[in-house]
């Protein structure tokens, strides 16, 4: 600050010294002006030590923002430089595209949220991002971060680009107690015995299943559906290595048959926001919802316990298995090397044991550390977390598709979700060729 | 045009040129910003619409037409198509229909026109956003028009067009004729007012009944008027964008996207470029598969006239 208005200043003073003579007092002026510029380049060297990072993200929720100033107060406390926060709310489908073309357009922040998985993946290649393998080797991040996929998804020819900091899962139908009791029912176990006992629940004027018209919920969901109905090896044919024969084939028929059945006890759910699907789970008035451990937050905010309010089922209680979704900071290159230095330092705060601990308590994701202890934690992160342990986990989405194939198919999904009159073969036929396509 | 006059003797050309010289100096940056930002970006865009470009433009990935072929495979950009002929047959006709009522009746010299008129104008002033979430909320069946009838009495009135796929336009189209007619109205006033008085008396003279007038003699002389709001409906029309997001964002389902949405949806969200290029290059050519057939007539006609 000091150092614009002494250069505002300057230009004044010269504006006239310009226009008059130069006075003996203009003299003392300069003499003065430069001890004090002196003192200000002094200033701005004990500043440059203390860089401030602007670090943006969509983490505007509750809990989220609060799961987010963890990360900061760490920072802050624990490094002399600031962190300064560059929300953007709106989600990530309005934030990644205002993050893409600050980075493309000559414009970056300092350190910058994104799905990890493929999402920057053309910003690496372009070369615009921070190279952080020194940084991980020093640290042994290849020793601690588990699972290894998460370094994978980070990782371009050998090199680490991002900081994976949490694990998010989408494979959980979070049901109601209130709704089935009040339909005088057992909560179901599985997805079997819910869709067995829908109709009695609809009999009871419940909603079997709430589900928001977002294109991504609907996607996610057919994702979660597909795991658990054609098991993990079709779902990774299909996901993973794209044949397309395998999702055309009576396989994948068996789980558009399951998206058609879900879509038909979800007709009557008519909200947009994934929050307020989750309410109408919350508050008794539809049975169940697949939803990812996002919507623990919810749950928690309304007072809900669960096992007494609430049950999750990981896998829909057909296979016990999580992804390994999450979220990652990417440190876009610098021309400074001293604020270089404290993107790295920045990196390093992140997966720190402490800033893990704290900041997934808050966010109710998964920590990225194998090493960490969660003792706070509740029931159903506790389910995630033995599952975690076990072993039983597939790539998310975000890791094998390309942005260009996921909205694909997230069009196609919520057209279908919303279009009763559209079949489930004819849905199957197209989302092959979408996978014959896809990279 | 030089070629025609270098016959006519050497002496008079560099005249011609120097003629209004300050005039054209002051337009060469507009010139400029013409050809460097319009032509030079759409043909920029028309090439990359054949280039497999997805975050970054990548000049160097030809991929001939797949872009299109695919465009034109995709159910989303067809159903776009759809609506946006739906939207736009019903924006022109309703915007001029009623524009134009609504500026006749304001031109019978009626009490309080300056208020009708501030009224009708008013809605113009709001942006597409904030109309679009207005009558999201005025069609709202829980909370809105619906539910304020059913509330009078009438208990099975149903007026929910924004969650049918098969209505979902129309819903659409009441706000962008409540956000855009007013406008209209003013604009075609402004050329009612500029009919010569003497017009109205001899047809007052002649006995013809005034809506005769209106349609024989007032709109064939309102010919400038008209083309400038057919430009006006038009642009608004290829450029629906904001209200679509506002007030449905696109849905339920894909019901009611538009190609604008698909062109910024395709270059950011899935970022794809080349696809976003390839619809955008396909929403130029419907503008000049309409454009250049009228600038032929407009103006290839005047030129016999002279």
């Amino acid at each position: 600050m000091i150092v614009v208005r002494l250069a505002l200043e300057e230009r004044g003073q010269s504006d006239i010294s310009g226009a008059f003579s130069l006075h003996r007092e203009d003299i003392d002026m300069r003499l003065l002006r430069s001890v004090l510029a002196g003192t200000t380049a002094f200033c701005a060297a004990g500043a440059v030590a203390a860089a401030e990072l602007e670090v943006t993200h969509w983490w505007t929720s509750g809990g989220e923002a609060a799961a987010v100033t963890e990360f900061a107060k760490a920072f802050n406390e624990g490094t002399e430089h600031t962190w300064v926060d560059g929300a953007i709310a709106g989600g990530g489908s309005t934030a990644r595209p205002i993050m893409v073309s600050r980075i493309t357009g000559g414009d970056p922040m300092h350190a910058t949220q994104f799905n990890h998985g493929r999402q920057a993946e053309e910003l690496v290649e372009a070369g615009l991002m921070l190279d952080l393998t020194d940084l991980a080797e020093a640290e042994g991040w290849t020793d601690f971060i588990h699972p290894a996929s998460l370094l994978d998804s980070c990782t371009l020819d050998g090199r680490i680009y991002c900081v994976p900091v949490n694990i998010h899962s989408w494979q959980w139908l979070w049901l109601s107690h209130k709704a089935y009791e009040d339909a005088g029912l057992d909560v179901p176990s599985n997805w079997g015995e819910f869709i067995d006992t829908a109709p009695q629940l609809i009999e009871a004027g419940k909603v079997p299943l709430a589900m928001g018209q977002q294109p991504w919920q609907t996607a996610g969901a057919f994702g979660v559906l597909a795991t658990a109905i054609a098991g993990v090896d079709t779902w990774a044919k299909v996901t993973i290595d794209k044949d397309a024969s395998v999702a055309a084939g009576p396989e994948y028929a068996k789980v558009f048959q399951a998206a058609a059945q879900a879509r038909e006890l979800s007709k009557d759910s008519n909200v947009q926001d994934w929050n307020l699907a989750t309410a109408m789970v919350i508050n008794g008035q539809a049975g169940g919802q697949i939803m990812g451990d996002w919507a623990q937050g919810e749950f928690a905010i309304a007072g809900k316990v669960a096992g007494e309010d609430y049950t999750c089922l990981p896998g829909l209680g057909v296979h016990e298995l999580i992804s390994t979704a999450g979220d990652a900071f990417y440190f876009p290159k610098q021309d400074d090397p001293e604020i270089e230095a404290a993107q790295l330092e920045l990196a390093s705060t992140m997966l720190s044991k402490t800033a893990q601990v704290a900041f997934n308590l808050k966010k109710g994701s998964l920590p990225v550390r194998g090493d960490v202890d969660l003792a706070a934690a509740n029931d159903c992160m506790k389910k995630g977390l033995a599952i975690l342990a076990e072993g039983n986990i597939i790539p998310s989405g975000d890791q094998s598709f390309s942005a260009d194939t996921a909205t694909q198919l997230e069009d196609l999904m919520v057209e279908f979700w919303n279009d009763l009159s559209m079949s489930a073969e004819e849905v199957q036929e197209i989302y092959a060729d979408i996978i014959a396509d896809a990279d | 045009m030089s070629l025609a006059n270098s016959g006519q003797g050497t002496a008079r050309r560099p005249n011609k040129l120097l003629r209004n010289l300050p005039a054209k100096i002051a337009s060469i940056p507009m010139v400029l910003t013409a050809l460097v930002v319009f032509v030079g970006c759409t043909l920029w865009t028309i090439y990359h619409s054949f280039t497999g470009s997805r975050l970054l433009p990548a000049p160097e990935k030809w991929v001939g037409l797949d872009q299109y072929e695919r465009l034109w495979g995709t159910r989303r950009w067809l159903v776009s198509i759809e609506n946006l002929a739906l939207y736009g047959a019903g924006s022109l006709i309703f915007s001029l229909v009623i524009g134009f009522t609504l500026a006749a009746l304001l031109d019978r010299k009626i009490r309080g026109e300056a208020v009708f008129r501030t009224i009708f104008l008013y809605p113009f002033a709001l942006s597409f956003i904030v109309t679009g979430l207005a009558w999201q909320w005025i069609l709202n069946p829980d909370f809105g028009l619906q539910s304020v009838v059913q509330g009078w009495g009438w208990a099975g009135f149903e007026f929910n067009p924004l969650n049918d796929r098969n209505t979902v336009m129309y819903g659409v189209l009441i706000a962008g004729l409540w956000q855009g007619t007013g406008f209209i109205m003013i604009v075609l006033l402004a050329g009612l007012r500029g009919i010569d008085e003497d017009i109205w008396k001899a047809t007052r003279i002649e006995g013809i009944p005034a809506w005769k007038t209106y349609i024989v003699v007032i709109i064939p002389m309102m010919r400038a008027t008209f083309v400038t709001v057919l430009v006006l409906i038009a642009s608004g029309i290829i450029k629906v964008y904001d209200l679509i997001v506002a007030q449905t964002s696109g849905g339920p389902g894909i019901a009611s996207e538009v190609p604008a949405k698909y062109v910024i949806e395709r270059m950011f969200q899935s970022q794809n470029l080349g696809q976003g290029f390839a619809a955008s290059t396909m929403m130029l050519l419907s503008v000049l598969i309409v454009l250049i057939p009228w600038a032929y007539l407009e103006f290839g006609g005047k030129k016999k006239h002279d």
